[in-house]
């Protein structure tokens, strides 16, 4: 309330093809200026690609909305080159404690191991994310942002492209586009216009979300109570957030109503008898909302891809709603960056669907299930759930059935048609298909961080025991300009292409031995793995990472 | 001798549970109890040990106050 009536109001600005009989045609339509979209707009940037970017608002996120950004995603936006904004803003937090009744239950460490640049979570509120966003795509300088305009058709065009229809405060326009990304959310205009389904279930409880500003003496940690005194019977959620906000969601009868609940004099209450007599707080936004668990049968819809909340939705607890979506874009772009430029067959889009309907299904079924203990529907649920409680405190085994939300990990793209499958034996690294590991390294500056060293292009990452010698002399020759040979040495000197893993950190952590490489695709989940491969094995699985399983058929189809 | 596992011991935890509430749906409560009681049974016997089952049994009947056994 107080935060969203003071954020700036972004300038419209009447588009060129108002006044224009002819259609303009763009490569890269992206509609919503959400983190979603954002951050799709400043990775197609990073690829060197130009994008519209359609929003039908003309200001950031009201309200806090998605505020845990995940280990992954901030390796995700460290390749965009945003993550030490949002971690120099945002709230470093590893630690979560559980609470039933008036006592601790335990206390868990989500990122208990050092050596990796970025932490299990930062939280920072959606506005201050969106703020970021739109700075690096303004330094970027590749993003034609458009406030206030709003998509209300889309129709195919013969060739595959859409065309759509704007609306504005000056009138309607058109506009063709190669490829679109529908990142305008869980009430998609898109996916509307589209007549698309939307399908999933709807649970009966409503959560009240307050942002509180306070100087009160919480730690920057994840308070998850089930059952406390201040709020008898149900949970509540604390968060800390930037700029002395905190997050407080409180579980509502499913009688509730919404319009009265999110009143001041309804909500001020709970606060005191949560906080205390002595807390001096203010109240910044409230909401109240009901769990879904929701998704499009299909994300690709021809050249109409639906990323984040548009093509799938969860409930909030795990954070899974901003980093699911900051995913989809991860696995999109770089397919539609080759395929746009001639360099991939347009059946590299298949893959969409392959990898992001998994992890959206795999989102879903945590989500539900912490949903389900959250809210237990009958009375033999909530023994069980008081059982797992009380057996938490002394024994570790009760522990893995609480369930709070089971924080947001990246999925592994286990069903992708790209990954080469293991031939040899492995016992442990990433997978085919996982997001790679980071690892501290040593390269020419200095201290350095492997995952710096992957991304926006396929990396060969080759493990050697010495610098400078190794047994595929030949592979950057072979391969370049497509693929970059990344070498980690266990000792020597670390140069222009070579990285030093002086305490064998990453040796370790990718399962390697003299000989180990990877291949790595743009968004640094690994497309195959060898432990000794030759040339053409690292050839071979190039061509099916880029969706060309047969190279010996001839040249690529160029996409269009 | 036989010490009850009290570490984590689940391939999956979070699947086990939810087969767990959802074996339970379409039952009032007290063919949820009934249901409940023959797992335990089920179970006991799986595992056979005296000295195991001793130890869980001791261990679920901690902490509650002697009246609430009376409840008819």
């Amino acid at each position: 309330m107080v935060a969203a009536a003071a954020r700036p109001r972004f300038a419209y600005v009447p588009p060129p093809e108002i006044d224009d009989d002819t259609v303009r045609r763009v490569p890269v339509v992206i509609v919503g200026a959400g983190p979603v979209g954002l951050t799709a707009a400043a990775e197609f940037a990073i690829l060197g690609r130009e994008a519209v970017l359609l929003d039908d608002g003309d200001t950031v996120s009201v309200g806090s909305r998605a505020i845990c950004w995940a280990k992954r995603t901030l390796e995700i936006f460290d390749r965009i080159g945003v993550a030490d904004r949002i971690a120099d803003k945002g709230v470093v937090w590893n630690r979560g404690r559980l609470f039933h009744g008036d006592r601790e239950v335990y206390a868990f460490d989500l990122l208990p191991e050092p050596g990796h640049r970025r932490p299990a979570f930062v939280n920072l509120q959606q506005y201050h994310i969106e703020d970021i966003l739109l700075e690096r795509v303004a330094e970027l300088g590749l993003t034609d942002i458009r406030w206030r305009n709003r998509v209300t058709g889309v129709e195919p065009l013969p060739d595959g492209a859409a065309r759509l229809t704007v609306e504005t405060p000056d009138g309607v326009y058109r506009l063709d586009a190669d490829c679109v990304l529908a990142a305008d959310g869980v009430r998609s205009t898109v996916r509307r216009a589209m007549e698309l389904d939307f399908k999933g279930r709807v649970f009966e409880d409503r959560f009240l979300i307050a942002d509180v500003i306070m100087k009160a003496g919480f730690p920057s940690e994840r308070w998850f109570w089930f059952d406390p005194p201040f709020h008898s019977g149900r949970s509540v959620l604390l968060h800390r957030q930037a700029d002395d906000v905190f997050r407080i969601d409180f579980q509502l009868p499913s009688t509730a109503d919404p319009d009265e609940e999110r009143k001041p004099e309804n909500v001020l209450p709970r606060l005191r008898q949560m906080l205390g007599p002595d807390v001096d707080f203010a109240l910044e936004w409230v909401s109240v909302y009901s769990f879904t668990c929701r998704r499009m049968e299909r994300f690709r819809h021809g050249r109409v891809f639906f990323v984040g909340d548009s093509a799938h939705v969860v409930s909030p607890f795990g954070a899974r709603g901003g980093n699911g979506g900051i995913q989809d874009v991860d696995a999109l772009c770089w397919k539609l960056d080759l395929v746009l430029s001639g360099s991939a067959p347009e059946r590299l889009l298949e893959s969409y669907d392959d990898e992001r309907i998994p992890a959206a299904e795999e989102n879903i079924v945590n989500s539900t299930r912490s949903t389900d203990f959250m809210t237990p529907k009958s009375a033999v649920s909530e023994d069980f759930r008081a059982a797992a409680l009380e057996l938490a405190a002394r024994f570790p085994f009760a522990r893995r059935m609480v369930n709070s939300g089971r924080l947001s990990l990246p999925h592994v793209y286990r069903a992708t048609p790209l990954s080469t499958p293991d031939a040899d034996a492995w016992d442990g690294g990433p997978e085919p298909g996982a997001a790679a590991v980071d690892a501290p390294v040593r390269d020419r500056d200095g201290a350095a961080w492997l995952l710096g060293r992957t991304g926006r292009r396929f990396t060969l990452l080759w493990f050697a025991d010495e610098a400078g010698r190794g047994p595929l002399p030949a592979l950057p020759e072979a391969l370049r300009p497509r693929v970059e040979l990344v070498t980690i040495a266990r000792r020597g000197s670390p140069d222009a292409s070579t990285v030093v893993d002086s305490d064998g950190t990453a040796f370790r952590r990718w399962s390697a031995a003299d000989g180990t490489a990877y291949l790595l695709r743009p968004d640094q989940h690994v497309a195959a793995r060898w432990r000794r491969p030759s040339i053409g094995d690292v050839a071979l699985a190039m061509e099916r990472a880029i969706g060309r399983t047969t190279p010996e058929a001839g040249p690529p189809i160029a996409g269009g | 001798m036989a010490d009850l596992v009290t570490e984590p011991n689940l391939p999956d935890p979070d699947g086990f549970y939810e087969r767990l509430i959802a074996s339970h749906q379409g039952l009032d409560d007290a063919a949820s109890r009934r249901m409940n009681a023959r797992l335990v049974l089920l179970l006991a016997n799986h595992i056979g040990d005296p000295e195991v089952l001793g130890q869980a049994l001791a261990i679920a009947r901690d902490g509650f106050a002697e009246t609430a056994t009376r409840t008819p």
